[in-house]
């Protein structure tokens, strides 16, 4: 700890009544990879931005090689030598690498000169094996590339403090490969790095040391080497974590959801569902597994009335659902959705929580008096009811639902729907993104509701997800089931012939 | 009408003519071109160029000099483009109606200060204004050289904007930093770029460059100020953005093309008097329509343009 790169020293940050940032001491030694470890919502972001002058600390100190610093703009950052790499890219598409990296460098000539440019970014990229060409458009470099394209940016200003926020969420196995190594060339020429995850085993794998967040406050800051995952997702959970296996009360009932030999267009006009057949009964989670784009998405449609089905029948208790329209399968039918896009379908973004928690039942009572007005007591009774008991974090009810965190944004679509009291309950990819504390309580969630009776299809790409809860699996390939099979006889060579187009007797 | 294709003369004044209505346009839509590359939407171009009308008349009338009034015009133009800005960058209000309010606001203060400070004889009594200067040896090349450069300063001025413009967008760290701006703010704010400090810019120099088009039409074309001489003027030039592709160049010659059916619609005019003159003057809007139905679905606009840019909403 003798050579101290940077001293965050008892920084809080408040939105509204919020707490995001609550006296948060860290110290980075240079020249080591120190991962910042917590949930979705635990004030990593924030804390990095503040970092990154994207916003002000209300109160602490930010030290800097042994100097206290005011930062109050990117711009003071990148002169002190700090860089950061977003989560989502700031790259400007139509531009090309290499205007993309200068942009806004300070001390360049009106002219641009972008062949001496050039030459030294690929000198860079070379001396780091990055293998970015300067001269390409941005958006047409694959996401692993734009991340480098990203890294270099930093590079290229002298940057020797990198942030790097959630750097492996948008990268396949492979880039995240190659990011490794990148990661560790950039340690062996002795820059800092500081990245943000929520993943266990890349802060086992990469970091010298780790700080735990958990609700805005530092939990704990730990040698790398002294720690195991176990204890890692004890201190960012804040508790044991535990899924709610094999609790199994209450019995399977009668057929709920019957779909039979149904086919339905896809986006691109192709055959998105092909002579599927599938039953859901009460009291059951059937899970559907399958590589992503082979019919989940339309699948989840057509039965929630998004999508009409050109073929065949989906009958809920015996009756056909095609006559209904998407309201009256929310209010008649009882039929529950949580969407796959939970920012472009799910919620309305720059609505209040409380307004995103009676979508689906604005029409009707308890939601509206004497016919269509609105009455705002109820729903604002709704929204305090629900935050309370899915524990939602968000300054107020009527805090719009784009400043919320992944976790908590699925969470108010899940008490939406769940609260309005489904028979049936469609849910697509609903872990996607999400830690593992709100992993654990989407999961609990609908174990539970599941043990009251209601019938769950639960698509998922994540097969240890789908194994964890469901009853009854079938393995979705090109629009129709490869197979049906149960938890425990699910081994991951059948499965994965499944997906692969293989059905059942060859498999 | 059919002596246009025949009468090398009178091709020669049909062709000057669309020069010279292509003119304002022209200057408002290289001003509106650097404002929408910064992703702000300026459908205030209409009342800017007014402004712009507004000011050198009064400048003229008041000084006696075509280049005070010219310099009281810029001035006009960018004092009103502002509030513009301060309204569509600073506090965020829709950049439409920000816009839309500009042009009224224009309209209703240009007519009332011109009976104030110049009174009733505004519309009768000719200001001065500047002449045609035959540019040597270029002036004496057949056709061409009557249409292009037998014209006054303020074309001349043109002709040297665009290629500048050009190279200031597509060669410069200034044009770097615009473009960057109006297709992802965020991206730029967090490279040390100040978001609002180049749209700033921009809107201000779009200001002045519409105004410059209310001057010219003014101190070059009729030599009086009359209420709302802008006459949609500021409208062609958003659809000649468009056309041009949100490039100086092509903006240059979308304006060509309008001043073109400007004056061919002038001509049906007076060649078809037994015909009501308003369904001609229709023929640029219907121009602009049908150009813009051709361009439909080719999105090549900044990808932020009318997005108000916020740090604190991300």
């Amino acid at each position: 700890m003798s050579d101290s790169h940077l001293v965050l020293e008892n920084l809080c940050k408040s939105f509204g009544p919020v707490r995001a940032n609550s006296n948060v001491t860290i110290h980075v030694a240079r020249g080591t990879v120190h991962a910042i470890l917590g949930e979705n919502g635990a004030g990593k972001t924030t804390l990095m931005n503040m970092l990154y002058g994207l916003l002000q600390p209300d109160s602490g100190r930010i030290i800097l090689n042994g100097r206290e610093v005011r930062i109050d703009s990117p711009r003071r950052a990148l002169e002190l030598g700090i860089g950061m790499v977003h989560q989502h890219f700031m790259l400007v598409g139509p531009l090309t690498v290499t205007e993309n990296i200068i942009l806004g460098m300070s001390g360049q000539a009106l002219t641009l000169n972008q062949g001496a440019h050039r030459a030294r970014l690929r000198e860079l990229s070379e001396a780091f094996g990055f293998e970015v060409e300067p001269g390409m458009e941005a958006s047409r470099l694959p996401i692993g590339m734009q991340q480098r394209v990203e890294i270099l940016k930093c590079l290229y200003r002298d940057a020797d403090l990198i942030i790097l926020d959630e750097p492996t969420s948008v990268l396949t196995p492979q880039e995240t490969r190659t990011f490794f190594d990148v990661l560790r060339r950039l340690k062996a020429a002795n820059k800092t790095i500081l990245f943000i995850t929520h993943k266990l085993e890349e802060v086992m794998n990469l970091s010298d040391r780790v700080t735990v967040m958990r609700a805005g406050t530092v939990t704990n800051e730990l040698e790398t080497a002294t720690t195991n995952p176990g204890e890692l997702a004890r201190l960012m959970v804040g508790r044991e974590v535990i899924f709610n296996i094999g609790s199994r009360e209450g019995r399977r009932g009668g057929r709920l959801l019957s779909l039979q030999d149904v086919t339905a267009t896809g986006e691109r006009g192709n055959r998105a569902l092909d002579g599927l057949s599938l039953d859901v009964h009460e009291g059951e989670i059937v899970g559907v597994a399958g590589v992503d784009g082979n019919g989940q998405a339309e699948l989840a449609e057509v039965i929630a009335g998004l999508r009409p089905y050109t073929s065949g029948s989906v009958c809920l208790d015996g009756e056909e659902l095609a006559p209904y329209s998407i309201s009256e399968r929310v209010g008649r039918l009882r039929i529950g959705y949580v969407p796959e896009d939970r920012q472009r379908t799910g919620l309305v973004l720059d609505q209040g929580v409380a307004a995103n928690m009676m979508l689906r039942a604005h029409d009707r009572p308890p939601f509206t008096r004497f016919g269509r007005l609105l009455d705002f007591g109820a729903i604002r009774r709704n929204a305090r009811a629900l935050v309370e008991r899915y524990q939602i974090r968000a300054s107020s009810i009527e805090q719009p639902v784009r400043h919320l965190s992944g976790g908590n944004q699925q969470k108010i679509i899940l008490a939406r729907e769940i609260e309005a009291g489904p028979r049936l309950l469609v849910v697509a990819q609903p872990c996607k993104g999400l830690d593992v504390g709100a992993i654990e309580f989407v999961q609990n969630t609908l174990l539970e509701q599941r043990n009251r009776g209601m019938g769950v299809l639960y698509i998922s790409t994540e097969l240890e997800h789908i194994l964890a809860i469901c009853d009854r699996l079938v393995v979705m390939f090109r629009g129709r089931i490869t197979g049906s099979l149960l938890p425990q006889e699910a081994s991951s060579e059948r499965i994965g012939r499944l997906m692969a187009g293989m059905t059942e007797e060859a498999a | 009408m059919i002596d246009i294709l025949t009468d090398s003369q009178a091709l020669t004044n049909f062709l000057n003519s669309a020069l010279r209505l292509s003119i304002p346009l022209a200057f408002a839509a290289l001003g509106g071109i650097f404002s929408e590359r910064s992703g702000v939407f300026n459908i205030g171009l209409e009342g800017l160029i007014l402004a712009g009308a507004f000011g050198a008349a009064l400048g003229t009338y008041l000084t006696g000099s075509p280049l005070a009034g010219l310099a009281f015009g810029l001035a006009c133009g960018v004092l009103l483009a502002t509030p513009l800005a301060v309204l569509s960058v600073t506090l965020g209000v829709n950049q439409i109606v920000a816009g839309i309010a500009i042009n009224l606001f224009a309209l209703g203060i240009t007519a009332f200060l011109a009976r104030i400070t110049m009174g009733a004889s505004a519309n009768t009594q000719l200001l001065a204004g500047f002449h045609r200067v035959p540019l040597p040896v270029l002036s004496d090349i057949p056709v061409i050289g009557a249409i292009f450069f037998n014209q006054d300063v303020l074309v001349y001025a043109l002709y040297l904007l665009v290629p500048a413009l050009t190279w200031l967008m597509f060669r410069t760290t200034w044009g770097l930093n615009i473009r960057a701006v109006g297709h992802n703010p965020r991206a730029c704010d967090t490279a040390g770029i100040s978001v609002a400090g180049v749209r700033y810019a921009c809107l201000l120099f779009s200001g002045g460059m519409a105004a410059l088009g209310g001057c010219y039409l003014v101190l070059s074309q009729v030599f009086v100020f009359s209420e709302h001489m802008s006459a949609g003027k500021g409208f062609i030039a958003l659809a000649a953005i468009i056309l041009g592709r949100w490039h100086p160049v092509g903006a240059a010659l979308a304006c060509l093309l309008f001043g073109l059916f400007d004056a061919l619609q002038l001509r049906l005019q007076f060649g078809n008097p037994e015909i009501p003159y308003q369904i001609f003057a229709t023929l640029p809007y219907v121009a602009s329509i049908l150009a813009l139905v051709l361009l439909a679905g080719q999105n090549v606009a900044p990808q932020a343009v009318g997005h108000h840019y916020d740090r604190r909403d991300y």
